[in-house]
């Protein structure tokens, strides 16, 4: 298939799975700050801003961290790249361009999703239509992916879109416990307060893991959810999960069999999954968990730029 | 009360009506069929066939502002008549003409028969904008040089049809023409089981063929490719719509390259030959070394690649030569220098400003021609000499003066009219028809084509930018019971 087409759609996904990461971010909090005492907690959207890594870009726009400064900003701000809106229009803008491609349901699907967000953002947003509106978000992303899953020929521009949800989903899924786990990391004091759990408690809500996590380990601690959202195999958030099922797609769009490679993309994918695969969480907090988390979204970045030069950007002559 | 009843025709040819309250013969069945639905009806029907088209994404762009606003292209349900025999003649008449213009566009970049034996002044080729220089020599595979075409038609008040533009280059609305249609079937079933209406859903496989014919013999599966601007032109939806339907890449310039002497396009899997190329850019972008050097659409040297045989462009480059209004004029010449035939189908009456005689009438009768620069189309660059005011015309005359190679008149059409829906009412509402004719291995006409209507009251200009609509086109043959 044409390079900018497998761009297009693998890009398409990378937005749609943003926009919707984004949406978990803001509504997670926004259900936390229901629970938290009234005073004191006023710097509470700092983390969602440190979770983004966008936050110089925020600081350079805005004078503080405010609720409402910090939800225009991930929601509904045109300059910022990375805002749901801007997500949500360069997805579209994606599918347009590969619209012959795509099935005419993804097309609709992103269209009315777009659509809808512009209008939202350009009404007046009152305080109950927030609670509703990130939840649809999340919906919306949902739908997305089943609409393709379930119309769309899972082909070579399949794979390429399912490789980008999935790459941009682990590389979310690190930035939330990496971060989380800095602001969250509890002073002596609070620890085993209830404060603290609920706080751990939003951190899986905003994977949807909350569920999924106590039918498998129960207790919370800080450990064993990182080791969730870490290594499980079965959890379709966890990045381990991500990075198996992105080095399947990766494998049907080469041809080549699992376990072997002929692309560097191909390899380092395949290199990183593996040594999550062996990694014990021992061995991460030996190293640090900040310090495993940062590594790893190095690696995964490393697996993108592969992903352009194996597929996109082809050379001037064969 | 039938809700045709007081529908008054007017002082116009009326595709539908003879006079009030009768029906021209051939059409009677369908009006029948009309009038057995109320008003309010076909109101319902319009407003379900609109949001049809709208969730099929049938759209144009209008797109500068970059908020992602496309509109449909409005709709009327009430369908233009075209009784068969009618249609027989125009199909022959543009089977004529196409043939011509091939043959005369091969002749003046090879051997120029036409302009050594003096049919056709040499000055007037040479200085047409559309003459590509570069083209010169050129032997496009079986010598088809316009590969499809979308001849604008008119009809005079006394019925008689006119080609107004022969648009050889890369003519579009033929995605209109199958959506309405697909968009007609669901809302009227019943009436395409009474009537005999010619399918045109065979466009795209006809489009198809007509690219596939242009491959080398030798190649087992050739690669046909669409070429759009990209996603802001205005007809993008177009060349998506109809890559679809081929089944065709769409490719833009950027992800096309000449490597090895060849035609390729960068896929996933490096680069790939492509044979065909159905072209939706102009000449002039093609290729920035052969023409415009700050063309980003093109690819540079694929004329170089074209020129060896090695890929093939539909329509071919320099085509477009045959859209100047002037040439256009000699038609009539050429049928008869090629094909030794009477045009079947004439041209309007054109006045060549660049002849002294004929300028002088232009300029004494401003005030009832249509002054068209000779190489502008859709609408750009004319004078309604009628509608226009004084000091508008007095300014026109100027640039017909300075420049009168760049100019002819036509007089004043009164295009045929159709019965269209308005505010709840019937109105009668000027036409123009735009057949899509396919030159392959024969030359076929899509037995339709986009009819575009001036949805202003009273008004003339039928183009989408300025309030013109479109309906279905019903080539109907009269049942044999």
């Amino acid at each position: 298939m044409l390079s900018r087409v497998a761009d297009s759609i693998y890009w398409l996904n990378r937005y749609v799975e943003r926009a919707e990461t984004v949406a978990r971010f803001v509504d997670v909090n926004l259900n936390l700050l229901l629970d938290t005492p009234v005073t004191g907690f006023t710097e509470q959207w700092e983390p969602v801003m440190m979770t983004t890594g966008d936050k110089a870009l925020f600081q350079e726009r805005y004078d503080e961290a405010s609720a409402q400064n910090v939800l225009q900003f991930l929601t509904f701000d045109k300059e910022y790249p990375n805002s749901i809106l801007s997500c949500v229009k360069s997805a579209r803008e994606n599918a347009r361009a590969v619209r012959e491609t795509i099935s005419s349901e993804m097309w609709k699907q992103v269209n009315t999703f777009y659509l809808w967000v512009q209008e939202a953002a350009q009404a007046e947003t009152t305080e109950e239509h927030l609670y509703s509106f990130y939840p649809e978000v999340k919906m919306a992303s949902h739908l997305f992916a089943g609409v393709m899953d379930a119309t769309m020929a899972h082909n070579e521009g399949w794979h390429f879109g399912h490789l980008g949800r999935l790459l941009e989903r682990a590389d979310k899924t690190a930035r939330i416990l990496d971060v989380k786990y800095y602001i969250l990391l509890p002073a002596v004091t609070d620890v085993g307060t209830p404060l603290d759990d609920l706080q751990w408690i939003a951190l899986l809500k905003s994977a949807s893991a909350y569920e999924m996590y106590r039918k498998r380990q129960r207790r919370v601690t800080p450990r064993s959810i990182a080791q969730f959202l870490l290594l499980d195999p079965e959890f379709p958030r966890s990045i381990q999960f991500s990075l198996l099922q992105a080095e399947r797609s990766l494998h049907h769009i080469t041809g080549t069999t699992l376990g072997s490679w002929s692309h560097d993309s191909e390899r380092t994918l395949g290199r990183l999954r593996s040594e999550l695969e062996y990694t014990t969480m021992d061995e991460v907090f030996e190293l640090g968990l900040h310090e495993f988390l940062d590594k790893l979204q190095t690696q995964l970045n490393t697996v993108g730029e592969h992903i352009y030069e194996d597929f996109m950007a082809v050379p001037l002559a064969s | 009360m039938p809700c045709l009843d007081g529908y008054d025709p007017g002082d116009f040819f009326d595709e539908l009506f003879m006079a009030t309250g009768t029906p021209r013969p051939a059409a009677a069945e369908l009006v029948k069929r009309i009038e057995s639905l109320s008003i309010e009806e076909l109101q319902r029907r319009q407003q379900a066939a609109q949001n049809m088209l709208f969730k099929l994404g049938v759209t144009f762009n209008v797109y500068s502002d970059n908020q992602g606003t496309e509109r449909i292209f409005p709709f009327d349900v009430i369908p233009r008549f075209v009784p068969y025999q009618e249609w027989e003649l125009l199909e022959r008449g543009l089977k004529q003409r196409i043939e011509a213009l091939n043959c005369f566009i091969h002749d003046i970049y090879n051997d120029q028969k036409i302009l050594n034996d003096k049919v056709i002044p040499r000055e007037m080729i040479e200085s047409a904008t559309g003459f590509l220089e570069p083209c010169m020599g050129l032997q496009p595979p079986q010598n088809i040089w316009c590969h499809i075409t979308g001849t604008d038609l008119i009809k005079d008040r006394d019925g008689s049809w006119y080609v107004l533009e022969d648009n050889l280059r890369c003519p579009s609305g033929v995605s209109y023409v199958l959506e309405n249609r697909r968009v007609m079937k669901s809302s009227f079933p019943r009436f395409f089981d009474a009537l005999d209406i010619q399918p045109v859903d065979d466009y795209a496989s006809q489009l198809l063929d007509t690219l596939l014919n242009l491959a080398p013999s030798n190649l087992s599966d050739p690669c046909v490719v669409v070429l759009t601007p990209g996603i802001h032109n205005s007809a993008y939806f177009e060349h998506s719509f109809l890559a679809q339907q081929m089944g065709a890449q769409l490719v833009e310039g950027r992800d096309l390259v000449v490597a090895d002497g060849y035609l390729q396009m960068r896929t996933t899997k490096g680069l790939r030959r492509v044979d065909v190329i159905y072209r939706r850019i102009d000449d002039d972008f093609i290729d920035p070394m052969a023409f415009r050097a700050d063309s980003m659409l093109g690819v540079s040297g694929l004329m170089e690649v074209y020129r060896q045989g090695r890929v093939a462009i539909a329509n071919a480059p320099g085509t477009g030569v045959a859209d100047d209004k002037m040439i256009y004029a000699y038609v009539p010449q050429m049928i008869r220098y090629y094909l030794d035939e009477e045009q079947l189908l004439p041209n309007v009456p054109t006045y060549l400003c660049e002849d002294d005689k004929q300028r002088e009438y232009v300029l004494a009768h401003l005030d009832e021609l249509v002054v068209k620069a000779t190489d502008a189309s859709g609408g750009y660059g004319m004078l309604m000499g009628m509608h226009a005011t004084e000091p508008e015309r007095a300014a026109f005359a100027e640039k017909i003066k300075a420049k009168p190679r760049n100019y002819i008149a036509q007089p004043t059409l009164s295009l045929s009219r159709v019965p269209t829906l308005i505010d709840g009412q019937f109105e009668g509402c000027h036409v123009d028809l735009r057949p899509f004719i396919l030159n392959g291995q024969d030359i076929y006409v899509n037995p339709g084509g986009l009819t575009r209507v001036a949805l202003r009251r009273g008004s003339l200009v039928v183009n989408s930018s300025q309030g013109g609509g479109s309906k279905d086109t019903w080539v109907v043959k009269e049942s044999s019971c």
